[in-house]
């Protein structure tokens, strides 16, 4: 019991990774394969951002009043993460965009078909 | 002064330039730019080279930052000798991309293909180099962002199905990597790589641990795209622009594999890997069957860069059945052949983007006879092809013969003898392409053939670097002394000997 709900966010995490990477592997079209991209990413960052947190901790503000903090570096590592993943969606986003403008579809096998001949 | 920042300059350099291409936008400017830059990385990473070699390890704090608060980063045998391969590989492939740039792709893309281009230089460099674990995921992904914006700058449609699934699989395999650093951060609490290898003996038996080694192997080898997780690599080769997939197939495969040497030798240590967690008989599994995959899916291909995109897949089960021996002398043939198999395959590449440049296509049917017409591009491609097969006097007898002394020392015949047997497929799918460029002659000669039609080699601008690495293949597979030290000193610092 203790495992189940006092570690629930990394349940969380976890069924949002699987979710994830069961809808890029899944899904043949394109746009929620990214849609499926960015739930598996998010999933690792809310995994980071629980490791650094201490319950009852603030934030790392020094002050006389408060002895316990989060630590602060997960929380800057998931900043750069995020920043990538934005970038990897416009990217994923872009190609989509030119894939549509070539094939007039956005759906894998369709595409794949029209590539036989 | 300067050459005490030399391990910054490495990253900072095409970092810094790749916005200015931007600005100066006219191609053959910025060309020169991108030119200036390669040339000025390199020499960097022949100084920091020469650097560890008479002065041992360099350790560099970003901004004055010392380790445990700021990045460091660290520049041994290893990571120099890679980051030479990487920055050589670049200098002579933009030295021979202009004519070839300025056809396959359109007028006004090419300044951001360039810039794209020095972008993926400085992720390489800056993964190599940096001795923080999660500096190198951030560099791995601008390696990987630029590379799929290179590939997508294809001519054909398929390469923009081909970089989306490279995308796809790159990312999920970038984010297995973050997975994997992030559960080392947290039981070891810090990410600098040297930090980490001492801490990570007391934790090593946990759950978390083995699933952090678990995620970042299975995420490193998606990258470079070991048997089961290639999926991604014979498209993205093939449709790319020829520049690209000369760029790629000799610089990309080559930093992931020395991230995966690092990790497993550097930070878990041969023993864990090894010992506790069984992975060379997995890695061994795959490369054997990366190497047979591979070579026979390479026979059956009628386009010359599908054919070299599945002899690269071979390839990289070459260099990762050398890590799968765990010794110094399979170390050292891993560490040659990414030496080895960069010059081989940029040279082989290179040669096909001739071609491509001359007559539109990459299919066999279209090229055949072309050894009457291009005759330099021809035998430098008939030479690569050799090194690739591993005659000797090139460099690809080196690495295969220090490899199959590797299996001997163990007394596995079988590897040897599978080995050799991997060579010869390769002669199969050399020989197929030989006998059509060579051998059959050309359909049109039903056309009125005039003499400026019938010599029509590649513009001396390409010719003359793939001659330069074309003999680079042969010079390394004659004085290989230089190259088997440094690797022999790589390979003995991974195993933990000084």
């Amino acid at each position: 019991m203790e495992n189940l709900l006092g570690l629930y966010n990394y349940w969380v995490a976890i069924a949002l990774m699987m979710m994830g990477f069961y809808i890029v592997i899944a899904n043949g079209n394109l746009i929620r394969k990214i849609i499926g991209l960015n739930i598996f990413q998010v999933s690792v960052f809310i995994l980071f951002i629980s490791m650094g947190y201490l319950t009852g901790g603030t934030a790392p503000i020094y002050s006389e009043a408060y002895t316990q903090y989060s630590a602060p570096l997960p929380h800057v590592l998931i900043l750069t993460a995020i920043v990538v993943g934005i970038a990897t969606t416009a990217l994923g986003l872009a190609l989509t965009v030119r894939i549509y403008k070539a094939y007039g579809s956005i759906d894998e096998s369709e595409i794949s078909e029209m590539d036989q001949d | 002064m300067i050459s005490q920042h030399l391990p910054v300059l490495q990253v900072v350099v095409p970092l810094l330039f790749a916005p200015i291409c931007v600005l100066l936008r006219r191609h053959n400017l910025v060309w020169g730019v991108v030119l200036l830059s390669c040339w000025a990385s390199f020499v960097i990473a022949t100084l920091l080279l020469q650097q560890v070699l008479t002065g041992g390890e360099i350790i560099y704090a970003i901004g004055g930052w010392e380790a445990p608060w700021g990045i460091e980063y660290r520049v041994d045998i290893l990571n120099s000798f890679v980051l030479l391969i990487i920055t050589g590989i670049a200098s002579i492939v933009i030295t021979f991309a202009r004519e070839s740039v300025h056809k396959e792709i359109s007028e006004d893309r090419i300044y951001l293909f360039y810039t794209a281009f020095l972008l993926h230089l400085t992720g390489l460099c800056g993964v190599v180099i940096t001795g923080d674990a999660f500096n190198i995921f951030v560099f791995v992904e601008i390696a990987s962002l630029s590379s799929y914006a290179m590939i997508s700058a294809g001519r054909d449609r398929r390469a923009l199905l081909a970089a989306f699934r490279y995308l796809i699989l790159g990312t999920v395999g970038a984010t297995f990597i973050l997975i994997g650093i992030g559960l080392m951060y947290v039981m070891t609490g810090t990410l600098n790589i040297a930090d980490m290898a001492d801490r990570i003996r007391d934790v090593q038996d946990t759950r978390t641990i083995v699933s952090a080694f678990a995620f970042f192997t299975v995420g490193v080898c998606i990258k470079f795209g070991l048997f089961p997780l290639h999926y991604w690599l014979p498209n993205a080769y093939t449709y790319a622009p020829s520049i690209v997939s000369a760029f790629l197939s000799g610089t990309t495969s080559k930093v992931f594999i020395y991230v995966l040497l690092r990790f497993l030798f550097t930070i878990f240590g041969a023993e864990y890997a090894f010992d506790t967690m069984h992975l060379d008989i997995i890695l061994m599994v795959a490369a054997l069957l990366a190497i047979f995959s591979g070579s026979i899916a390479a026979i059956y291909q009628d386009n010359i860069k599908k054919m070299l995109a599945y002899s690269s897949i071979a390839q990289i089960g070459y260099m990762v059945l050398g890590i799968s021996l765990v010794s110094v002398t399979g170390l050292m043939a891993s560490i040659l052949h990414l030496f080895n198999h960069a010059l081989i395959k940029t040279a082989l590449f290179m040669s096909v983007a001739c071609f491509f440049f001359r007559f539109d296509s990459v299919s066999l049917k279209d090229l055949k006879g072309v050894g009457r017409q291009m005759p330099w591009t021809t035998m430098a491609f008939v030479i690569g092809g050799l090194s690739l097969i591993g005659i000797p006097m090139t460099v690809g007898f080196i690495s295969k013969w220090y490899l199959i002394v590797a299996a001997l020392e163990k007394d596995w015949w079988w590897m040897a003898a599978l080995i050799l047997l991997g060579s010869i497929l390769a002669v199969v799918y050399i020989w197929k392409v030989i006998e059509v460029i060579y051998f059959q002659s050309t359909e049109a000669d039903s056309q009125p053939v005039t003499e400026a039609v019938k010599f029509q080699e590649a513009p001396l601008s390409m010719l003359i670097p793939v001659w330069v690495i074309i003999f680079a293949n042969i010079y390394f597979g004659v004085n290989a002394s230089w190259v088997t030290d440094i690797s022999q000193q790589a390979a003995v610092y991974l195993m933990g000997g000084q």
